[in-house]
Formats: C-alpha cells, sequence, structure tokens
C-alpha cells in the first residue's frame, strides 16, 4: 500500500536525483581543483569546494584500520546509503594537505569506494558526502599510524 | 608510456565490482632527495571510468593516495561481458588507458 509518508519519501528521492543529474555537465568536465587539494582543513577543502557547513551523518560511513602499520599504504572506504550523492570526498585531517581524494558519482555507479592513501601521523579520516540538495554530511573515523608515509 | 593497469570487473547480480590496480610513483611532494631539495610532486589528478564507452565515474586525486593506487568502485546494470574501461592522467600530462571485459 502506498502511503502519504512513502509518497513523500519517494518524491523526495527523485527531487534529488534531478538536481544530481542537473548537476552532471558541471563536473564531466570538471577541472582539477587545486585550490581544494592545497587546504590545509576539512572547512578549507570545503569552501574551496564550494561546499556548505558539514553536517555529521550516520548515513555516510568511512572505513578502514584502526592501527596502520604502514602510513604510506592506509586502506580507507567511504560509502553512503543515500541517493543523491553528488561527490564524495576523502580527508585526513593531519596530512600537508588535508584532501585526498574526490569521486564524482553518477547514477550509474554506487557511492561506495575503496582507495589507499598516504598518512603523515596519526589522524582522523573523515569522508564526506556532498548531495545535490547541497547538503553537506560526513562521519569520520580515527587512524593510528605507527609509521609515517609522507616525508622521510 | 607507464605500465599497464591490472583491472578485474566482477559481476554479482546486475551489479559490478570493478578493482583497479594502477601503476604509478605517487611522488607526494613532500619528500627530499640526497641533497635536501624537495622532489615535486608527481601524481594521478584525474581518474575517468567508462561502462560500454558512456563515462560512470570521474575521480580527481591528490598526491596523497599511496603509490601504485587502487581503486575499487560499483557499476550498476553491468552484465557479464561488458567493458570497463579506466583512464588516469598525471599531473604532468602523462596518460593511460586500460580496458577489461566483465565476468
Amino acid at each position: 500500500m502506498q502511503t502519504r509518508r512513502k509518497t513523500l519519501k519517494q518524491s523526495a528521492v527523485v527531487a534529488s536525483l534531478l538536481a544530481a543529474s542537473g548537476m552532471f555537465p558541471q563536473f564531466a568536465f570538471a577541472a582539477f581543483n587545486k585550490a581544494a587539494f592545497d587546504a590545509k582543513t576539512l572547512a578549507e577543502v570545503l569552501k574551496a569546494m564550494g561546499a556548505g557547513a558539514p553536517v555529521e551523518s550516520k548515513d555516510v560511513t568511512i572505513g578502514g584500520p584502526d592501527i596502520a602499520e604502514n602510513g604510506a599504504v592506509v586502506p580507507l572506504t567511504a560509502s553512503t546509503s543515500l541517493p543523491g550523492v553528488k561527490q564524495i570526498l576523502i580527508l585526513v585531517e593531519k596530512n600537508p594537505s588535508a584532501l585526498i581524494a574526490v569521486f564524482n558519482v553518477t547514477d550509474s555507479v554506487e557511492a561506495n569506494f575503496a582507495t589507499r592513501a598516504k598518512m603523515g601521523q596519526s589522524s582522523d579520516v573523515f569522508a564526506v558526502a556532498i548531495m545535490g540538495d547541497g547538503k553537506v554530511l560526513f562521519a569520520k573515523k580515527e587512524v593510528k599510524v605507527t609509521l609515517g608515509g609522507c616525508g622521510g | 608510456m607507464a605500465d599497464p593497469m591490472r583491472i578485474r570487473a566482477q559481476v554479482a547480480g546486475d551489479k559490478a565490482t570493478v578493482r583497479v590496480l594502477m601503476a604509478h610513483e605517487m611522488e607526494s611532494g613532500q619528500r627530499k632527495d640526497a641533497a635536501g631539495n624537495l622532489v615535486p610532486a608527481w601524481h594521478i589528478a584525474e581518474v575517468t571510468a567508462t561502462h560500454n564507452g558512456k563515462p560512470v565515474l570521474t575521480a580527481e586525486w591528490g598526491p596523497a593516495v599511496s603509490k601504485n593506487p587502487f581503486l575499487q568502485f560499483v557499476v550498476k546494470g553491468a552484465k557479464a561481458g561488458d567493458k570497463i574501461a579506466v583512464t588516469w592522467k598525471d599531473n604532468k600530462g602523462d596518460t593511460r588507458t586500460d580496458e577489461a571485459t566483465a565476468s
């Protein structure tokens, strides 16, 4: 049975999908965003990406080891179950530049990515989801690093 | 030309999990050589993936992605026999494309 609640939910989903697809041409030809990759903190990165204030959300997940023995290779995963995601960002707070990677999500891929990052020292890592409607959601996790992977 | 990528696309239901291993130095720009000079950053900056020729994913990477980067993503609506191609471009303008067949 189609309840009012379900109808509202579905229309919200469709609206956000529309917004996401409307944004598509903009990032299909996105140039390398140097300002974002030079930024030092989460706030600066989001400013450079033109995104608003982040809100912590249970719908975004970040995965990684609790303790990474080798900071040069830290496996990290970022995902969200929410529809209408525009971009997924992976950040490491205490790296020389915080932003690791930006994934531009389309309707044809799941908002679920795994990659490996370098970490200079123990730090919080963030997964940030920028939604089609401009909301910014994040999740964080602490990863302890025994041997740094940035300097040397 | 850089070394080839290793791409594996595994179909489960109507989705394909794609795993890519790229061969790249990913110099961070933080390291110093024996003479104390900074080694300039050299990293993959852009990654694009296509499914049967249709772009499905673009990514921008910083120098903090590990050496010989690994990437995993899930393509919706993929079947066995579909072509998954991945292209990367580094900040020196070098580029490489490799293709794999989903199975």
